[in-house]
């Protein structure tokens, strides 16, 4: 991809529409991934609101894995996720082994 | 000047004359903390606010880098944005300052030029507006109260102009002019809504039909385009300066351009001065003139963008020239304005001998004398190519 020219730059480095954010592979420097075990999913949804990334797929109102492009692998998830009978539903995994 | 436009004489202080032209545009925002050390002029303008004579949000913030950061906001959001400040307060908002110019916000700033700490000092010093002249600022220097008012109004037109959109800052010296009574020609309050006309932003931050983002990360691959298109709204401000200052001379009979020179065309010997040390250089001027001495003046009265190739052009064949700066460049060779004035003359085959002379840090009074002595050390060699001399300093 070749990159504007400082000339053709917005005014101010402005991003001139909306949503571009889902652009920004926030991604890609991920050490821990979050691993979904459906077995042990209630589909309570902490995981979706909790995300600061907003990298949890939901459809139909039920848990639907991960945006691997956007989440950064915190954990923030795996930690709010209450499970089933004290077992987990997402576990966090290093990325590699 | 043009028929049917009376101009209403006052005797106004410069703080009072740049309060005065704020009242008079009327901006959408002030956000300001008017106290120490600011000067007086956005504590006059918080009483016209609370008298109801502006339409003016103003926002009382709790210090100057507050003050900066919330006239960010309000100019990305689309509003018409001023504010005013001084000395320690202008360097607290330097950090802003910079994003100000980066973001391309049509901001006008009226500052009083003081000096900085420490030791502690409450007068006259070109250091803090010097601090941020590598920020991105238009910057303009005044003479005395006339000037300070007819500066703040064309700041308006210079800063929101669409070629330009950065922001301009109009100083004037502390306590000399601020704080000095003088008479002031001011313009009808409805001339001067027709003279700086609506504002057109160029960032509307609250256009929700057309969601933008204001402030992105820019890493190694877009930092630098940015920072060179900077470069070009400062040249592309030259030609609005001088637009608008003609524009203004055609209308209200004084016209203004980015320098002044005094006596010059012909002068031998020549200092090269900012804001209100001109008005006293040039009783000096006209009264070696008297005795036969060809001295002359080149008033730098806007310091960025930096007119390099005019002042050049205006200093070309003179025999000697003495730069007065009223602010140091620790370290460096020389103030700020010799050293930008150096750099303008060097590869010019037959540069004039320059020199330079600091004075009045603190505000440390420099008279007529004074001035005197500089012309006579120009004229008898004393005044040595590149020396920096300490004017007026006890050693
Ligand atoms: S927090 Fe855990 S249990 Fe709740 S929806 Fe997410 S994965 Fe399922
Ligand atoms: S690890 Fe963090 S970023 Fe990734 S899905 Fe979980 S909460 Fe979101």
């Amino acid at each position: 991809m070749s990159l504007k020219k400082y000339q053709e730059l917005a005014l101010g480095g402005n991003i001139e529409r909306g949503g571009t954010a889902a652009e920004f592979k926030t991604g890609d420097w991920r050490s821990l991934k979050p691993v979904y075990q459906a077995e042990n999913c209630i589909h309570c949804l902490f995981c979706w609101a909790y995300c600061p990334d907003s990298a949890v797929h939901v459809t139909d109102g039920k848990m639907a894995g991960f945006d691997l492009d956007h989440c950064k692998g915190c954990g923030i998830c795996a930690h709010e996720c209450p499970g089933k009978k004290g077992a987990k539903a997402i576990v966090m995994e290093p990325e590699v082994k | 000047m043009m028929a049917g436009i009376t101009k209403i004489d006052m005797a106004k202080t410069g703080n009072e004359a740049m309060a005065y032209a704020m009242k008079q545009i009327n901006p959408d925002v002030v956000a300001a903390y008017p106290i120490t050390p600011a000067t007086e002029i956005v504590q006059i303008f918080a009483q016209y606010v609370a008298d109801g004579e502006v339409d003016t949000e103003y926002v009382p913030v709790e210090s100057e880098h507050s003050a900066m950061s919330a006239c960010i906001g309000s100019s990305a959001a689309g509003a018409r944005t001023m504010t005013g400040t001084s000395s320690q307060g202008l360097a607290l908002m330097y950090e802003m300052c910079y994003i100000a110019a980066g973001l391309r916000l049509p901001i006008v700033m009226s500052d009083v030029n003081r000096a900085l700490s420490a030791p502690i000092n409450i007068h006259c010093d070109h250091s803090d507006t010097m601090g941020m002249r590598d920020a991105g600022w238009i910057h303009i220097f005044s003479e005395n109260p006339q000037e300070a008012y007819d500066n703040m109004l064309q700041a308006v037109r210079i800063a929101e102009h669409e070629k330009v959109r950065l922001p301009v800052l109009v100083t004037t010296d502390g306590f000399i002019i601020s704080h000095g009574m003088e008479r002031v020609a001011t313009l009808p309050d409805d001339e001067v809504t027709k003279f700086i006309g609506p504002f057109q932003p160029g960032t509307k931050l609250l256009d929700v039909a057309r969601p933008i983002t204001v402030g992105a990360l820019n890493f190694t691959d877009f930092y630098f385009e940015h920072r060179r298109a900077l470069v070009d709204a400062q040249a592309a401000a030259v030609p609005v300066i001088k637009a608008v200052g003609r524009e203004f001379g055609q209308k209200y009979g004084t016209a203004y351009d980015c320098i002044e020179p005094y006596q010059l065309a012909d002068a031998e010997y020549a200092i090269v001065a900012l804001g209100s040390t001109c008005g006293t250089a040039k009783v000096v001027i006209d009264q070696l003139r008297a005795t036969g001495v060809k001295a002359g003046m080149l008033k730098v009265r806007v310091f960025r963008p930096f007119p390099a190739s005019e002042i050049a052009a205006a200093l070309r064949g003179k025999k000697a020239v003495a730069v007065l700066d009223r602010s140091d460049v620790l370290g460096g060779f020389g103030g700020p304005v010799f050293t930008e004035v150096r750099s303008a003359l060097y590869q010019q085959a037959g540069a004039p001998v320059l020199a330079d002379y600091i004075y009045g840090l603190g505000g440390r009074e420099i008279d007529m004398e004074m001035i005197g002595s500089v012309f006579a050390q120009l004229q008898d060699g004393t005044a040595k190519p590149d020396s920096v001399q300490y004017l007026g300093v006890r050693d």
